[in-house]
């Protein structure tokens, strides 16, 4: 795979030339100081003069369930990947909090556009968890229908869903319905211009949309400094609109700031974007190989962070779970994980016809020539076989 | 060095750290080129051997990468971008179509725009959508642009030193499902015309035409029908603007017979302009209808049906079968 290194017979241009490429900066010189903070990887609830949130007991132990199982549903798709069922798995672990935290600060009648990742989203949503998996299975595109749940389709092509996202809220602001709408993308998504462009129709029609990034620190193999020079959050104010950093990997924060943003937009008051500022544990991809760009000593770093083990501290600490309840948890996991299995086991592939089906919703001439032309062809096969 | 047997890809990496040894206003840029070397490694060992002012991690933006070419172009640089799946070029369409094809027109000559824009393309690697499809007939729709797709490593090399050397903008596409066969490549070899198609087996019944990751399912056609006494000539286009009409005609002249084969949808494809001119050019010697070979007016498929989706050795067949019947 490595190519000879042809450095030595190869003349290096450098010489006395500037270097065009912007210098190495520390990583988020100011961030830790400009992050929502209200429960710390020590697992100590802390206060924050903007955002507070007094969850109860049970409402505690429900995020710390919605994280785990997240988890292990995650988990699950990736061995499942490995076993050769899935073609393909994004991971999201890591960012459990970000997507829990900001998932069940959702009413009911709000509307969520996602990327590839959001399976914990997708939890809070009541989607089946095994609906995410049949485009990663290669059975289909998608799927499931978003309106059932309010949780739109995947979106592969980076950045497109947030024009979507504020489209959709610039209809419900029209409507002037109770609801706000809910748009995920990552810190590479933030160069595109796709993105750019949902800041400006959100801010100059003031629509009821909240833009959730989670920063996890990577865009496949390129950094977040190879995106932006200045803290994501900091982008909202030059279109007009407020930004904030969350710790990522907080879900108390996560919930209590994206609570407060929707808030604001089914009030009338305009969008905000928020920064979830965490990292992803794995792989870009199941495909991918993170060992060629990033140090082991990185995720290390970030393990002490975790985000479900800051919140198991706390309950085990406040005496909010006993070893009884996480036992519980740990069989329920073993279950979702085994139910997923199963499902994917079971799903059928398509039939061959599949690819003729719902191109158009009144249909097509060219389409059925098509469908009819394939159907003989296939039906050619039968014959020759039955005849022999 | 000279010849040496090496993957496509392999020798995609070779011909980039070619060009930029030899000259220095060659540029790589793209997602994930460098310290990555690419989602599919083609860029690999660049960046750490031409530093990062040469082999460039751009931001992850598509309109960004071409309209930041053009500028390096208009400056005297020769950029070569990666975009990183032909499904992700479209976010760079705007730029390629109403920028990059037609500033030289506008500028009556004045500018050179030696912008060579790399897209892997093509299915059958079992990818999720966006992944595998074959935009090549848009590209070629636009006047301004030239576009290439290698079916093997030796083109593969020399197509992509003679589309950085072009003073035109080149979309080459690289059939990424070929991208780990392995074939001879001379790097001292005198390479033919970039636009040239190349007849890589010859036979007097039936022209099979096609370009990219479909010639290999052209030539294993034509040895499977060779087993059946039927002599298949097999044409690699190469090129798909220009399109070598003249090497087409020649072909068919002497066998009578056409079927284009490529991935992309039938409808307005490339497939279509052959089938229209080689009437047009080759009406009395033609013993039967040009046929075409591709995708269906369908998005293309999740990956459990691309079997079915993609042109294979059978449905190839079915055409060489129904052309020779007439
Ligand atoms: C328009 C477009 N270009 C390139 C890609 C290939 N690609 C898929 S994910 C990815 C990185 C995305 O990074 P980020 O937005 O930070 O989200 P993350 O995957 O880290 O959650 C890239 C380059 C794509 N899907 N779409």
């Amino acid at each position: 795979m490595t190519v000879e290194s042809t450095a030595a017979r190869k003349p290096r241009r450098s010489g006395a030339k500037r270097s065009t490429t912007a210098r190495d900066t520390k990583k988020q010189p100011a961030g830790q100081t400009e992050l929502v903070q209200l429960l710390t990887p020590e697992g100590e609830r802390v206060e924050h003069p903007e955002y507070a949130i007094d969850p109860t007991p049970e409402e505690l132990r429900g995020l710390y369930r919605d994280m785990v199982l997240t988890r292990r549903f995650d988990a699950e798709a990736t061995t499942l990947q490995r076993q050769g069922e899935l073609g393909l798995w994004a991971s999201l672990l890591g960012q459990e909090a970000a997507q829990i935290g900001s998932g069940r600060a959702l009413h009911d009648a709000d509307y969520v556009f996602p990327t590839y990742r959001e399976h914990g989203v997708a939890w809070c949503r009541g989607v089946d968890p095994t609906n995410l998996l049949g485009m990663f299975r290669g059975v289909n595109h998608g799927g499931w229908d978003p309106n059932s749940n309010n949780f739109h389709l995947y979106t592969i092509v980076i950045g497109s869903q947030t024009l979507h996202a504020t489209g959709y809220a610039m209809g419900v602001a029209k409507d002037g319905a109770d609801a706000a709408v809910l748009a995920y993308f990552g810190d590479g998504a933030s160069s595109q211009g796709d993105v750019a462009e949902s800041f400006t129709f959100s801010a100059v029609y003031n629509a009821p949309v909240v833009f959730f990034c989670q920063n996890n620190q990577w865009a496949i193999s390129e950094p977040t400094e190879k995106q932006t020079r200045v803290p994501l959050y900091q982008r909202a104010q030059g279109f007009g609109f407020p930004g904030v950093r969350v710790d990522g990997n907080d879900v108390l924060a996560c919930l209590a700031v994206t609570k407060a943003a929707l808030e604001r937009a089914r009030t009338g008051q305009g969008p905000m974007l928020i920064e979830a500022f965490t990292y992803r544990m794995g792989a870009h991809t199941t495909s991918d190989d993170p060992t060629r760009y990033r140090s082991p000593e990185e995720r290390e770093l970030w393990e002490t962070k975790d985000p479900i083990l800051r919140l198991r501290t706390l309950l085990t600490r406040e005496g909010l779970a006993d070893d009884a309840y996480f036992a519980d948890l740990e069989r329920e996991s073993d279950a979702l994980a085994k139910r997923v299995r199963d499902a994917v086991r079971a799903m059928p592939d398509p039939e061959d016809m599949a690819m003729f089906e719902h191109i158009y919703a009144d249909g097509h001439a060219l389409v059925d020539e098509e469908r009819a032309q394939f159907a003989e062809y296939q039906a050619s096969f039968v014959t020759a076989e039955e005849g022999i | 060095m000279a010849a040496e047997k090496m993957s496509l890809s392999k020798a995609i990496n070779a011909s980039l750290r070619t060009a930029l040894e030899t000259d220095p206003k060659v540029l790589i840029m793209g997602e994930d080129v460098g310290k990555l070397g690419g989602v599919f490694r083609v860029t690999d060992g660049l960046q750490k051997d031409f530093g990062e002012d040469r082999v460039i991690d751009t931001p992850l933006a598509e309109s960004g990468i071409v309209g930041t070419a053009i500028g390096l172009a208009l400056r005297g640089y020769r950029p070569v971008v990666e975009i990183q799946f032909d499904g992700f070029v479209f976010p760079a369409y705007d730029q390629i179509v109403t920028q990059l094809a037609k500033m030289h027109a506008r500028s009556l000559g004045k500018v050179k725009l030696p912008v060579v824009v790399r897209i892997p393309y093509g299915g059958g690697i079992g990818a999720v959508e966006h992944h595998s499809e074959s935009p090549e007939a848009l590209f070629a729709h636009v006047a301004g642009l030239k576009v290439v797709s290698p079916a093997n490593a030796s083109d593969a090399y020399w197509m992509l030193q003679q589309a950085i050397d072009s003073d035109d903008p080149v979309i080459y596409f690289e059939p990424k499902r070929r991208y780990h066969d392995k074939s001879e490549v001379d790097t001292a070899a005198i390479p033919g015309p970039l636009h040239a198609a190349r007849v890589v087996r010859q036979g007097t019944d039936l022209t099979l035409a096609a370009y990219g990751p479909m010639v290999k399912v052209a030539l294993d056609a034509a040895a499977a029908a060779a087993e059946e006494g039927k002599s298949i000539e097999v044409l690699d286009l190469r090129s798909m603007s220009p399109i070598d009409f003249d090497s087409v005609q020649r072909s068919v002249e002497r066998t009578g017979r056409l079927v284009v084969v490529h991935e992309a949808p039938v409808f307005l494809g490339t497939g279509s302009e052959i089938a229209a001119r080689i009437t047009e050019r080759c009406f009395y010697h033609l013993q039967a209808p040009v046929l075409r070979v591709g995708g269906f007016h369908s998005p293309y498929p999740p990956s459990r049906l691309e079997d079915e989706y993609l042109p294979g050795l059978d449905r190839v067949l079915d055409a060489v079968d129904r052309a020779l019947a007439y």
